[in-house]
């Protein structure tokens, strides 16, 4: 069996070749256990493997209502009548509310653009769009209710593509948008728009030697996160509401949620509950507001749960889109140019959208040197589902497209396609098409050369002594083949992500952290309003803590809106900005406490003046390891407590017409070789192996950064070959809204991951890490569709890949 | 209707229950057993793994009224009944130390450090299985099961033991070896 | 909506008499799910856990009597040998914790076109024991599946047993589905060949309103191996023959489009399922069996 502490780099990993950069150095805590760097264990793991860890579905109060919510069934439509008389009069209901009832002037929420109706208002733009919710004493009771509202609409035609949405007489989907993005756009119903032009394409083409165009498109996937969207609203006695809710960013949600209510932010206090998986799907609200609603109208606190079926429509999903590129290389393996139109479906409502083109666009070329570029990136107001934020963010349905460019370009050089990847890869000091130097080690290359070395996995383990086990082969259990028409093959594919917010956001993380002695012994507490979502952010602070200020005990608050902002749990930023913040605090304290034990034992010993100090141990040592006082000498009953907020670099906006711009603050990258086995005759994949290079700058808990890497490796393989929200092109409904018929992988889908990672500080980042979360989702989908492509010799321009498209049938 | 039966070991009663409700929402909302999961609730993920009558069974297709007088274990009483299981089949009974040894890294204070946890249950946490940990009671129901039946299960076995339970996390690739540290445990405590 | 829990089998009928419109409940694998997910509220439900004899099965000369609950885990571990068509079928249905309740009366009463059991049933032969207050009577199961989502039970019916001929010969069963584990057929087959009588069937599920049998391909293949002596000599079944039949069992299919999959690749894996299932049986059957069954545990 194999190790159950996870070998870290990979045992016998290749040996680097230059040198790309140097790892993180560690003074401060570097003897205290428990620190960054460890594989420390997760502070709520007995709570999760017990049953007792309270998620937001877990809640429960006396007197509690259920609430319901009664959504469209047409995906575009004027509401002409809504008739709740008989839902009101059933036993058991305690109140049915319309947008008619909003207790407030401010009746929209958004992320970036506030264009969503808390409830419909004269029309539906998408198939599920809320339409009234209700609040009774037993779930039954709610829906059997909500199946009394009578609504009568006058469908409207459905814009669903680029084609019918741009036409000149389209149908606005929203009529006098007055967002920012508005003014530049070509068509209202156009969210954003975001070119980069950079050097001279027409003149470049006229130097390569060959020149690759490809049409692609990406399907519509789902976080399908396990824990349902649910949260219970408690309303309060000063007329406020406490609300405990599952997301990704509790003072964002607040931000939305208060004026809606017409409550000031104070009489809305949020707590974290636990969250079942985030993904990005948890960054909108989706029951939030209708359970205060429900809760301020009834006087009772309200539950509301959705079980899968409204998951699907509950939450916004990741866009779906068209891409187009051309490529140009020379005879001898330099890229000349790279032009692009990517167009993304953001469906009815804006949500993330906007942020999304900029991501798409800028990160649309992946992580090569090319001079000559000429990007287009759009996304698009339509009536289907709502699109927004999910692992990888714009940069995956953008790394599928152009690595499979990669390989066209090499197959038509005759290249093998790693070696070309790898010699027009980027490097420290690349400039990005949008001009931004790349100022960390971007070690592409070396990625590649590791996860070719792994050693391939052996042919056909299906063969045993007692014949064929079905579970090694296409088909699994079902049994569809005993070898025949199997065939193996390889793939390749690498990407880049940025990390954290983008585009001048100001993107900055809160953390409060205090000092005692607890029963003589030093105690760190962490609060931050940081969502936990399994990630691992809790475990990570309290190693933070450890090293920082050299105690043992960490304890960590409950994340809730009693401090300040943490941001979201996404775009790979926890760690970097709430641990940076963390630390920032940790430092903050530990100098207060050095100056407490200057104050007090500074005339005993000169070195409290003389040498650098350190927290070790529950003491403070000198940096020559002299130890000067126990910390619970120093603090006495005096406590400690620091809140700061602390924020990375700043960023800038890209030009609206050049796309040019210090956009990102860090970029990540991974890459995966994917190896598959294709039943050629029935279509169906089985992937074998798909092993990982990442660089992660410095791993603050290993064992937690290979999980992320498995993780994200994981989602990336479900939209390579099954996983796929299917939208009616003629009605806009979804036709799969259900854990039978939108598939993700099971254990059985999975292959063993093999992990290498990298670790090469980034100079501008806490302990010169990197975030680590969305890499691995890039570059795993068209690492698979490669290989699949390597086994079939198909073209294959779309993922998901079903078994239609490999049989041409 | 009421619906009595045995959870865990100890005699529970429910009353009021609507004729529609599942298994999965009486122990959730009505006994304050919220460890199985409301994921699906079509069958299609196994987050509401408990063992009906000793056998492995989504609870959100149990209707309530199908319990009555049945013997149901959920991941809440996993520990109880895998230290039953252990006296019962004359294992010495040191493993659960053995595995605690293990553990001994940086814990922090307030996570219920001292609960009595089953092989399989601190396999979990050891491997790093446990992300968001939504899917985790199934999982762990479902894994003790097997291990149960199967001791030394190949990797294929482990698998075909576990495709009924969803997990978006972990790409599995943790709970294999948490499963795999389970059973070599077992082994050893033998 | 009431529950009604009959202790017994004349008990149960005696409800189903009395209340037409009760939905029996056993394993509770379709019907809790529309209940779940509201896509039905039955007046009555009718709970068939506590009716213990249909968790028997008896194994008898000519055939099995199945009770219409034996948890498909339990045909997976116990039938094996006898029913080597079902227990394969049983094996792909959904998952463990599905298999451990799940049984084959279930599939028969939602006779959903896309059921594992029923290509099995149809290619193995079969019988359906239904009873009601009035009597017992068995159908055969080329007549019991009348629609999509209808079969041949009056309303006051109850399925007790299915009686399914023991296999004289090899028997195999396929099913596509775009994951490797936990999903529903977007299409299936099953084929049992039959030396006592010296011929073939098959079964074809989720490619039809119906699970159909490919009887045109049945028939093709029964005189073709008749003809070539192939019964006794033991030949390898030519190219040509297992192509015939392979496109004779995908012209017998009258698939639709859905998010499962196109109609045009359910025809074209039905054939490619019906040649390899024919080449795995036969080969069973001449004795150069080299490529053997399906590994896995069981129950």
């Amino acid at each position: 069996m194999s190790s159950p502490t996870p070998g870290f780099a990979r045992e016998g990993g290749a040996p680097l070749g230059a040198p790309l950069g140097t790892p993180t150095k560690i003074t401060q805590g570097s003897q205290t256990k428990g620190g960054i760097g460890e594989s420390t264990l997760r502070p709520d793991g007995t709570l999760k493997v017990t049953g007792e860890f309270a998620y937001s579905s877990d809640m429960w109060h006396e007197d509690m209502l259920w609430g319901h919510i009664l959504r469209s069934t047409v995906a575009h439509a004027e509401i002409v009548s809504i008739d709740t008389s008989e839902a009101l009069a059933t036993p058991g209901v305690h109140a049915v509310m319309t947008y008619d009832d909003l207790p407030a002037e401010v009746r929209k929420y958004g992320l970036e653009i506030r264009d969503t109706p808390v409830l419909a208002h004269g029309k539906v733009r998408h198939h599920g769009e809320p339409v009234a919710i209700v609040a009774a004493d037993h779930p039954e009771t709610a829906r059997r209710a909500a199946a009394k509202i009578k609504v009568e609409y006058r469908e409207l035609p459905v814009i669903t593509d680029e084609a019918s949405a741009t036409a000149p007489d389209a149908t606005l989907i929203h009529q006098a948008r007055d967002d920012n993005h508005f003014g530049h756009v070509p068509h209202p119903n156009i969210v954003h728009r975001q070119p980069i032009i950079r050097g001279d394409v027409s003149a470049a083409r006229e130097r390569a030697d060959v020149v690759v165009r490809g049409e692609y498109t990406f399907g519509m996937q789902d976080q399908a996160f396990l824990g349902p969207e649910s949260g219970l609203a408690v309303p309060d006695e000063d007329g406020g509401v406490h609300l405990y809710i599952a997301t990704q960013w509790l003072h964002a949600d607040l931000r939305q949620i208060a004026p809606v209510l017409g409550l000031p932010e104070s009489k809305v206090r949020m707590t974290l509950s636990g969250v079942g998986g985030a993904f990005g799907g948890r960054e909108d609200l989706s029951m939030q507001i209708h359970a205060c609603l429900l809760a301020l109208r009834t006087g009772k606190p309200v539950k509301i749960v959705y079980n899968r079926f409204e998951s699907f429509f509950g939450h916004v999903h990741r866009h779906p889109a068209k891409l187009s590129y051309e490529h140009g290389a020379t005879r001898d393996g330099r890229l000349t140019h790279i032009t692009c139109r990517i167009v993304l479906d953001g469906g009815a409502y804006a949500s993330t959208t906007a942020a999304v083109v900029g991501n798409a666009a800028s990160l649309s070329v992946g992580p090569y040197v090319v001079d000559d570029v000429d990007i287009e990136a759009i996304g698009l107001y339509t009536n289907n589902p709502p699109c927004g934020a999910m692992r990888g963010f714009g940069a995956v349905q953008a790394c599928f497209a152009y690595e499979a460019q990669m390989d066209k370009v090499a197959k038509e050089l005759g290249m093998d396609p790693v070696e070309f990847r790898q010699l027009n890869a980027m490097e420290q000091g690349t400039v990005m098409p949008t001009g931004q130097p790349v100022d960390s080690p971007a070690p592409v290359a070396e990625l590649l050369r590791r996860v070719k070395a792994m050693p391939m996995p052996p042919e056909r383990q299906w063969e045993s002594s007692e014949g064929a086990d079905v579970r090694q082969l296409p088909g699994g259990l079902s049994n569809t083949t005993h070898g025949e028409g199997v065939v193996r093959g390889v793939g390749y594919a690498v990407g880049i992500k940025n990390v954290g917010f983008s585009e001048g956001f100001d993107d900055y993380s809160t953390a409060r952290v205090r000092m005692e002695v607890v029963g003589g012994e030093p105690v760190a507490t962490v609060h931050t309003a940081m969502a936990e979502v399994g990630q691992g952010g809790v475990t990570v602070h309290a190693q933070i803590a450890r090293t920082e200020l050299g105690v043992a005990q960490v304890t960590i608050h409950p994340a809730n809106t009693q401090v300040g902002s943490a941001g979201s749990t996404s775009a790979s930023r926890q760690t970097y900005v709430t641990g940076g913040a963390v630390r920032n605090s940790c430092e903050l304290v530990r100098e207060k406490v050095l100056e407490i034990g200057r104050r007090r034992f500074g005339s005993y010993h000169p070195a409290w003046a003389t040498a650098e100090l350190l927290l070790e141990g529950g003491k403070v040592v000198t940096d020559g390891g002299e130890v000067l006082a126990d910390l619970a000498d120093v603090l006495e009953d005096e406590a400690v407590e620091v809140e700061a907020e602390w924020r990375h670099r700043p960023t800038e906006p890209f030009d609206l017409r050049t796309g040019q711009g210090f956009g990102h603050v860090q970029y990540s990258f991974a890459a995966h070789r994917a190896v598959v086995e294709v039943d050629t005759e029935l279509g169906l994949v089985k992937v074998i192996e798909l092993a990982c290079a990442q660089d992660v700058g410095k791993a603050l808990n290993p064992l937690s950064v290979i999980g992320q890497i498995q993780g994200g490796t994981t989602q990336g393989l479900g939209m390579a070959v099954m996983e796929e929200i299917i939208v009616d092109p003629k009605t806009a409904k979804v036709k799969n809204p259900s854990f039978t018929d939108y598939l993700i992988p099971t254990i059985l889908d999975t292959p063993t991951i093999p992990v290498d990672v990298l670790e090469l500080a980034d100079d501008h980042a806490p302990y010169g890490l990197r975030g680590v979360g969305e890499a691995p989702t890039l570059s795993s989908t068209p690492a698979v569709l490669a290989a699949i492509r390597n086994a079939t010799g198909l073209e294959l321009n779309r993922t998901p890949v079903r078994p239609e498209h490999l049989t041409g049938t | 209707m009421r619906v009595s039966f045995t959870v865990n070991g100890r005699p529970q009663e429910a009353d009021d229950v609507w004729e529609g409700e599942s298994l999965l929402y009486v122990l959730r909302e009505r006994l304050g057993l919220p460890g199985a999961k409301n994921a699906c609730e079509q069958g299609e993920c196994g987050s509401c793994t408990v063992r009906l009558d000793g056998v492995p069974v989504c609870s959100c297709l149990v209707a309530a009224g199908q319990v009555e007088g049945r013997e149901v274990v959920t991941v809440e009483g996993l520990a109880e009944y895998a230290k039953q299981r252990s006296c019962g089949t004359g294992a010495r009974g040191t493993s659960l130390d053995e595995a605690k040894q293990w553990a001994a890294k940086g814990q922090d204070s307030h996570t219920g450090e001292g609960t009595e946890l089953s092989p399989v249950q601190q396999a979990f946490i050891d491997a790093g299985a446990v992300q968001c940990g939504f899917c985790t009671p199934g999982l762990l129901v479902a894994a003790d099961e097997m291990l149960e039946r199967n001791p030394n299960p190949t990797d294929a076995d482990i698998r075909e033991a576990l495709s009924g339970n969803l997990c978006r996390c972990t790409g599995y690739e943790k709970i294999m070896d948490a499963v795999r540290l389970a059973a070599a445990r077992q082994g050893e405590a033998v | 909506m009431d529950f009604l829990r009959p202790a017994s089998w004349q008990e149960a009928l005696a409800a189903k008499a009395e209340h037409p419109t009760a939905v029996p409940i056993a394993g509770g694998t379709d019907v809790m799910v529309e209940i779940n997910f509201d896509h039905r509220r039955p007046e009555y439900l009718l709970d068939l856990n506590r009716v213990a004899d249909l968790y028997d099965w008896e194994v008898g000369e000519e055939s099995v009597r199945l009770g219409a609950s034996v948890p498909y885990s339990a045909i997976m571990e116990h039938l094996r040998a006898e029913l080597p068509g079902l227990a394969l079928a049983s094996h792909t249905v959904a998952s463990p914790q599905i298999r451990n309740r799940g049984g084959v009366g279930g599939n028969l009463g939602t006779a959903s076109p896309a059921g594992d059991a029923h290509p099995a049933l149809l290619a193995a032969g079969a019988e359906v024991e239904v009873e009601s207050v009035r009597g017992s009577r068995l159908i055969p199961i080329d007549a019991f599946y009348t629609g999509v989502k209808r079969n041949a039970l009056a309303a006051d019916e109850l399925i007790r047993a299915v009686h399914i001929k023991k296999a004289d010969g090899p028997q195999q069963y396929s099913k596509v589905g775009t994951r490797n584990a936990m999903v529903i057929a977007v299409c299936a087959f099953g084929l049992a060949l039959h030396p006592s009588s010296r011929t073939v069937r098959t079964g074809i599920g989720s490619a039809a309103p119906t699970p159909v049998r490919a009887k045109t391909a049945e028939e093709f293949l029964n005189a073709a191996l008749e003809e070539g002596g192939f019964w006794d000599n033991g030949k390898i079944i030519t190219p040509s023959v297992a192509k015939q039949f392979a496109d004779l069992c995908a012209a017998a299919c009258n698939p639709i489009d859905d998010v499962r999959g196109t109609a045009s690749y359910r025809r074209h894996a039905v054939g490619v399922m019906a040649r390899r299932t024919l080449t795995w049986t036969w080969q069973s059957y001449r004795g150069t069996d080299g490529t053997a069954h399906q590994k896995g545990s069981v129950a």
